[in-house]
Formats: structure tokens, C-alpha cells, sequence
């Protein structure tokens, strides 16, 4: 009878917990949306922000949160997912491998506020490059590595040992069983792990302040030359992303539609970062059915 | 002179040695393996006989702090010598492990892995080999129309059968099977057995097995391994019905292990 009540009161106080977190959750989304989603327009997302006019857009914050994305991941996903077969697959266990796994735990708890500064220490400074992509795109490849590389050493580990064994028993060389068995294996958990990077990487403002910069030059999207100092795909151009747009705004925005363009703009940065999260998801499962062979 | 025979050694192991760290888990092993025969390794958990199949590919090199002293002659070459070339040995010593483990890939993909990986290119020769390896295990008329759908679709017994067929197509000389129906029902366990007596006409296999009915069900040789020592090597007949060792006699007739 005792353990009976626990057990009721056990499953009541979880679907309690379950309840109170898909509330915090649908709370939040609609008051974004609901605040927010009115402000979206063609309109709005066409076209460039004003510094001091209402009726600004926020077409350029809205190209450079996706490319400077882009850029992360182009550097952050080879070096992540090769640190993690390193550390699975190579690493002997020892002194070293656990420095080695402290220095990227430490690194991932990092403040992104100290990672920003360290970036405009190095990439901006340093560098003499100025506020640029390129430097933003690094400062967040600092702050997302570890976690590639964690998530990736742990899908490669949890690759069932017998599936290494049958491959290097048929003479195949570990590179080869590591490439067309293990990743392949490991790949689902590990796209999950990039999909959570990427959505922080979206939301990222306080490493980008010092790295990418507070503006964005008069961009035009017909010059696709990537050394054009106009151009969208230049690396080396300063970048507002939407994050830190959102934050400009409130603090030192000038326009009279401070709240429109920032909710407006919450509202765009959530249903990106949805999208893409589905979108991800959607192509993982496509390439999963044609490793895998299912349907 | 006239007593030439053709069957011949495949393996001719010499005194080996093997350390796990400080535990000695193989003493003094002296092991001949003749050419399409099949060799059965008896004995109680923990004797040795898994350690000791896992030599003959140098799958025991993936446990840390192995070492081996002595020598393996494989087709007369010590491969516990420095020159050997492993992807050489692996092809031609195949391994099939106590669970079927298919790779998340389709049946065809499965079998192509070894061939393809090993610079198969060309569709045609591909198809051959597939066909043919699973025509080696019987699997084929099962699978025919299927090929190109998950591995892991199949039941535990055809899995297995499929592994086997993997293993064979990179065509080896040896087919090493440790534990193989371990895991299987009755009626895949027979399929797997009758198997065994099919691929021995083209193949050397040694078989480990903790189940002695199957051991003198497939086998021509029978090696009683305890603690780490080759007790006693003869034919099936010999082991099962007049052993020289009473150890042997012991297990077989169930007073340990």
C-alpha cells in the first residue's frame, strides 16, 4: 500500500515536471510570436535597417546570421568531428587524454562574454583585421568546438563494438572502418549535436559584439565577388547578425520603432532557428535512409 | 614416399605464449590445422579457446597490453614476425563472431563491403560475388528479392548466415567461427551446422564451441583447451570416444566445466 502511494506521488510529481517545462516552452514561443509575428512583413525582411528612421528592416542581420552560420560550421564541424575520432578512436587512455577532455569541457563553459573579448584580442586585433565574418566566425567556432567534438567522441563510442570488430576482421584498415562504418553509424547522434551547435551559434550575441561588429556596410546582393568590399560573401566585411541586432536596438537604438524592430526580429530569429532545426533534421533522415538502406 | 597426403598444414602454431598483462592465458600451445578440415576448440569458459582463435587473425592486437611469444606459420609465414601485411592475413583468415553483426547497410551492401573496400569496382564483378557468397550460405532464394533492403530486417539465424556470406566474399583461405549459434534457436543452429559441413569442402574452419554435441556433429579434429593449455588434440572420433587424458574424458562427460 505504501510503496503504492510513492509510486502515484512519483508519477505525479513528473508529469508535473513534464507539464510546468512544455508550459515555460509554449509560454515562451507565444509570446515571441504573438508579440512579434505581426511586425513580419516582405516588407520588413527585405529591407535594410535604419540607424535612425522608423520602417527599417533587417534584410542584412538576417543574411549574416546564416553566413556567418555557414562560415562556423564550415570550420567548426571538420575540426569537431575529427577532435572527436581522435578521442574515440586514437587517444589512448592516459594522463594526457583526460587533459586533453578537461581542456574542452573547461573550454565549453567558457562565458561567451570572455570568448568575445579573447576574439577581439586575437581575431580583430591581433590579426589587424578589424571587426570582420571571419573573426565572428572563429570566436563561435571557439565556443562550439567542444561540443562537436564531445557529442561526436560520444556517438563514436556508443558504435557497437561488434560492428568495428566485423569490419577490421574482413583486412579493412581503421581509417577505412572508421569512415564507412563507424561515422556512418555515429551519424544520426552526431547531426543532432551539430543541429544543437548551429542553434546557439544563431542565438549567439555577446561573442559577436567584439568579433563581427555593431554594423554592416551597404551591401549589394547582385555582387557576388567575394573580395568586393560590398559584396554579402565577403569574409572580411563587419557583420550584425539578428542576435545582435536585438541587443543594439534596446540599448542604443535610435529609431522610434524600437519595439516593433525587436520583436519583430525576436520573432524572425526563433522561426529561423526552428526552421533549421527541422530542415537539418529532415536532410538527416534522408541521408540515414540511404546509408541505411531503409525506407 | 607413397604416403603423401594431400592435405596439408594451414596453420602451424609453435609454442605459443600469450599475457594478458601478468595472467598467462595461453602456455606452451603447439597446434597444427590442416587444410579443409574442420577443427573444433572444446573446453570450459575462461580456458583459452576464444583467446586462441582470435590469434589466428590477430584480432587479439585490438585487446590492450597483449603480448604473444612463439610463432603462427600461416601458409609458412610466422605472422607474429614484424613484415606481415594484417589486411593480407584478414582477408584470407575470414571471422564470423557469436552474434551475426551486419552492418546498418543493405543485404547487398553487406556482402560487398570486404570485395569493394578491397578495390572491387566494377558492378558486374560485384553482383558475381554477392550471388555467390550468399549462394554459399544458402541464403540466396531468401534474400534474392530483397537485396537491396536493411540487413537488420533479417531474423538472428539468416543475420548470422549473412555474416558468414561477408566474410566469405573476400574469398579466404580459413574461416575462423567463434561461438557462431551461441545465439541462434535450434533450427538455425542446424542450418549453421549443416552449413559448416558444405564450406568445408572448399574451406578450413576452426570452430569454437562450448556446445560438444556440435563439435562432434561438424568437426574432423577436437582440441580440449583448459586453463590456458592444449589438453589434448585428435580426431572427433578419438576425443569423444576414447580420450587420452582424463581431463577430457572428464569434461566431455560432463564431471566439470
Amino acid at each position: 500500500m505504501k510503496s503504492k502511494t510513492a509510486d502515484r506521488i512519483a508519477t505525479g510529481v513528473f508529469i508535473a515536471i513534464a507539464i510546468i517545462i512544455i508550459s515555460i516552452l509554449v509560454g515562451l514561443f507565444s509570446y515571441i510570436l504573438i508579440n512579434g509575428f505581426k511586425y513580419i512583413s516582405w516588407d520588413f525582411l527585405t529591407t535594410p535597417s535604419s540607424n535612425i528612421r522608423a520602417g527599417g528592416g533587417i534584410r542584412d542581420q538576417l543574411f549574416n546570421s546564416f553566413y556567418i552560420l555557414l562560415i562556423t560550421m564550415i570550420i567548426a564541424i571538420p575540426l569537431g568531428i575529427g577532435g572527436g575520432i581522435y578521442m574515440a578512436e586514437y587517444a589512448k587512455p592516459g594522463k594526457v587524454t583526460d587533459i586533453i577532455r578537461s581542456c574542452v569541457e573547461v573550454l565549453s563553459s567558457l562565458p561567451s562574454i570572455v570568448i568575445g573579448m579573447f576574439g577581439l584580442l586575437v581575431f580583430v586585433n591581433t590579426t589587424g583585421w578589424g571587426y570582420t565574418i571571419l573573426g565572428g566566425a572563429l570566436a563561435l567556432t571557439v565556443f562550439n568546438l567542444p561540443v562537436i567534438v564531445r557529442v561526436s567522441e560520444d556517438a563514436i563510442l556508443a558504435v557497437p563494438r561488434e560492428l568495428k570488430e566485423a569490419s577490421l576482421a574482413l583486412g579493412i584498415t581503421r581509417w577505412h572502418t572508421i569512415k564507412t562504418v563507424i561515422l556512418p553509424s555515429a551519424f544520426p547522434s552526431i547531426l543532432t549535436g551539430i543541429i544543437l551547435a548551429a542553434g546557439r551559434v544563431f542565438g549567439e550575441a555577446a561573442a559577436l559584439l567584439f568579433t563581427a561588429g555593431l554594423s554592416t556596410p551597404r551591401l549589394d546582393y547582385a555582387n557576388w565577388n567575394p573580395f568586393s568590399p560590398q559584396s554579402p560573401l565577403n569574409i572580411f566585411r563587419p557583420a550584425e547578425t539578428l542576435a545582435v541586432h536585438i541587443w543594439s536596438v534596446n540599448t542604443q537604438g535610435l529609431i522610434p520603432d524600437v519595439e516593433e524592430v525587436s520583436n519583430g526580429s525576436a520573432a524572425v530569429l526563433v522561426i529561423s532557428v526552428l526552421l533549421f532545426n527541422l530542415l537539418a533534421r529532415w536532410i538527416g533522415s534522408l541521408i540515414t535512409k540511404k546509408i541505411t538502406a531503409t525506407k | 614416399m607413397s604416403n603423401i597426403t594431400l592435405t596439408r598444414q594451414v596453420f602451424d602454431i609453435n609454442n605459443l605464449n600469450l599475457w594478458y598483462g601478468d595472467h598467462h592465458a595461453l602456455k606452451d600451445i603447439n597446434f597444427p590445422i590442416n587444410k579443409k578440415e574442420v577443427t573444433a576448440i572444446i573446453g570450459p569458459s575462461g580456458c583459452g579457446k576464444s583467446t586462441f582463435i582470435k590469434t589466428l587473425n590477430l584480432m587479439i592486437n585490438m585487446v590492450p597490453n597483449v603480448k604473444m611469444t612463439g610463432e603462427i606459420n600461416f601458409n609458412g609465414q610466422n605472422i607474429l614476425s614484424d613484415k606481415l601485411d594484417l589486411v593480407e592475413l584478414r582477408k584470407n583468415v575470414g571471422m564470423v563472431f557469436q552474434k551475426g553483426n551486419p552492418f546498418p547497410q543493405s543485404i547487398y551492401d553487406n556482402v560487398a563491403y570486404g570485395p569493394r573496400i578491397h578495390g572491387m569496382k566494377r558492378k558486374v564483378h560485384l553482383d558475381e560475388v554477392v550471388t555467390k557468397s550468399l549462394m554459399d550460405v544458402a541464403l540466396w532464394d531468401e534474400v534474392k528479392d530483397r537485396l537491396h533492403t536493411p540487413a537488420l530486417g533479417l531474423s538472428g539465424g539468416q543475420q548470422q548466415r549473412l555474416c558468414i556470406a561477408r566474410a566469405l566474399a573476400t574469398k579466404p583461405d580459413v574461416l575462423l567461427m567463434d561461438e557462431p549459434t551461441s545465439a541462434l534457436d535450434p533450427i538455425s543452429t542446424l542450418k549453421i551446422e549443416e552449413l559448416i559441413l558444405e564450406l568445408k569442402e572448399k574451406y578450413t574452419i576452426v570452430i569454437v564451441t562450448h556446445n560438444m554435441q556440435q563439435a562432434s556433429r561438424v568437426s574432423d579434429k577436437t582440441a580440449f583447451f583448459l586453463m590456458g593449455e592444449l589438453i589434448e588434440l585428435d580426431s572427433t572420433s578419438t576425443i569423444f570416444s576414447n580420450p587420452a587424458d582424463e581431463r577430457t574424458e572428464g569434461y566431455i562427460t560432463g564431471r566439470f566445466g
